[in-house]
């Protein structure tokens, strides 16, 4: 490779890793806030405000949820295998919403281990399968949900 | 390696690209209609449906988010590489290549999230969450268009190609983001179902990987095509370019 050529080339790499360098150092000062949400120990020990709309996050614990007769309203525990929080929502909760299954919600805290939501979302995990490997999973009692790693 | 490199000198001739690209068309049309058929046939009818996405047939809509999520990723990466050809050994065809792709690949980032937004909506209960995966692929769209902008906002070709490759290169530091998100952070787009192991179930295998290649072979067809275009636009005073057009047109008379 000819000399001008060569020097250009290494100016637009080393451009290229000095701007990597500085936008990494951004990345990483704001990762605390990069879709960040508490889980129930974290608002346990006091560690989420209280008056401000933040997200908190787990599983949703076995035999838990609780739906109105009438109405959407619906309750439902939080748990992230440690500390639990009673979640209360009223609206259409998203298809893979289910015991077991991992949640996102978002609202504001009435004390400790309560909490009012406004919104609720589910998370999907990588796994993809058949309705029938889901069954025979159940049946032979592997357990279908990862064990939430994501979290 | 005078020899080695006869391909790459080769190709930064505009006629030369110009009759290899209309050689390598047909063909490269053919296999995409054919592994898009049957990928579509895959994806819509003959595969089954996912266990816990409750609204059933949600599922399908993978086949087409995750091969143009990966082109809206891989046409970045080809266009910065383009950029950096183009302005290391001063190729004026590597700037007409990056400049073939923004189009496609701004299609790509669009259906990427388009797609992800109305899977999202039932699965997740949200259109649009600003979590890092959804926002850096948000950054990639508004990457792309401001290349087209930035380009078209020129009225020197040279000065155009010049300014915009380095947008296209400077740019690519946002990939490595987007792939990498869902494992740096807590996000709520899941994690990689395509490389791990086990994640996918073979039923879903088969069409997203045929749907894969016809996407990555619909790709490239566009890019071409939008490619002829733009070397005919660049050298419109060539002598081969006028007895292209003037042979084309004499045979639409004979007609």
């Amino acid at each position: 490779m000819k000399t001008h050529r060569r020097n250009k080339l290494i100016a637009i790499i080393g451009g290229l890793v000095l701007i990597s360098g500085a936008v990494a150092l951004i990345l990483y000062a704001l990762s605390s806030n990069i879709n960040h949400f508490y889980p129930p120990t974290e608002v346990s020990q006091g560690k989420a405000p209280m008056d401000r709309t933040i997200r908190v996050g787990g599983l949703v614990a076995y035999n838990s949820v609780k739906r109105a007769d009438d109405g959407l309203e619906v309750a439902f525990t939080v748990t992230d295998n440690q500390n639990t929080l009673e979640v209360r929502y009223e609206g259409i909760l998203p298809d893979l919403f289910k015991e077991g299954q991992g949640v996102i919600a978002e609202g504001k805290l009435v004390s400790k281990t309560e909490f009012k939501a406004t919104k609720v979302l589910a998370k999907h995990d990588e796994k993809y399968m058949p309705p029938e490997v889901e069954q025979s999973l159940e049946k032979y009692g592997h357990p279908v949900q990862s064990k939430s790693t994501e979290y | 390696m005078a020899k080695a490199w006869r391909w790459f000198h080769q190709l930064g001739s505009p006629k030369y690209l110009f009759q290899k690209t209309g050689q390598w068309l047909p063909w490269i049309w053919g296999a995409t209609l054919i592994l898009l058929a049957v990928g579509l046939y895959y994806s819509l009818w003959a595969s089954p449906l996912e266990a816990r996405q409750g609204q059933g047939h949600t599922v399908r809509i993978m086949y087409i988010h995750v091969p143009a999520a990966a082109l809206s990723m891989v046409g970045y990466i080809a266009m910065a590489i383009a950029a950096i050809v183009g302005l290391v050994w001063k190729m004026k065809m590597a700037f007409a290549v990056v400049r073939s792709i923004a189009p496609a690949g701004a299609a790509m980032t669009f259906l990427a999230l388009f797609t992800g937004s109305v899977w999202g909506k039932p699965t997740w209960g949200t259109w649009w969450e600003w979590d890092a995966r959804m926002t850096s692929e948000l950054l990639l769209l508004f990457l792309y268009l401001g290349f087209i902008a930035l380009h078209a906002s020129f009225s020197d070709r040279s000065k155009a190609d010049k300014a915009s490759a380095i947008l296209a290169i400077v740019g690519v530091i946002n990939i490595p983001i987007i792939y990498f998100s869902v494992k740096w952070w807590n996000t709520l787009h899941q994690g990689y179902s395509v490389t791990q192991k086990g994640a996918l179930a073979p039923e879903f295998q088969v069409p997203l990987f045929t749907m894969l290649a016809g996407m990555y072979l619909l790709f490239a067809a566009l890019v071409i095509m939008r490619l002829r275009a733009e070397i005919i636009l660049r050298n419109q005073k060539s002598r081969w370019v006028m007895e292209w057009a003037t042979a084309d047109a004499k045979k639409v008379t004979h007609d």
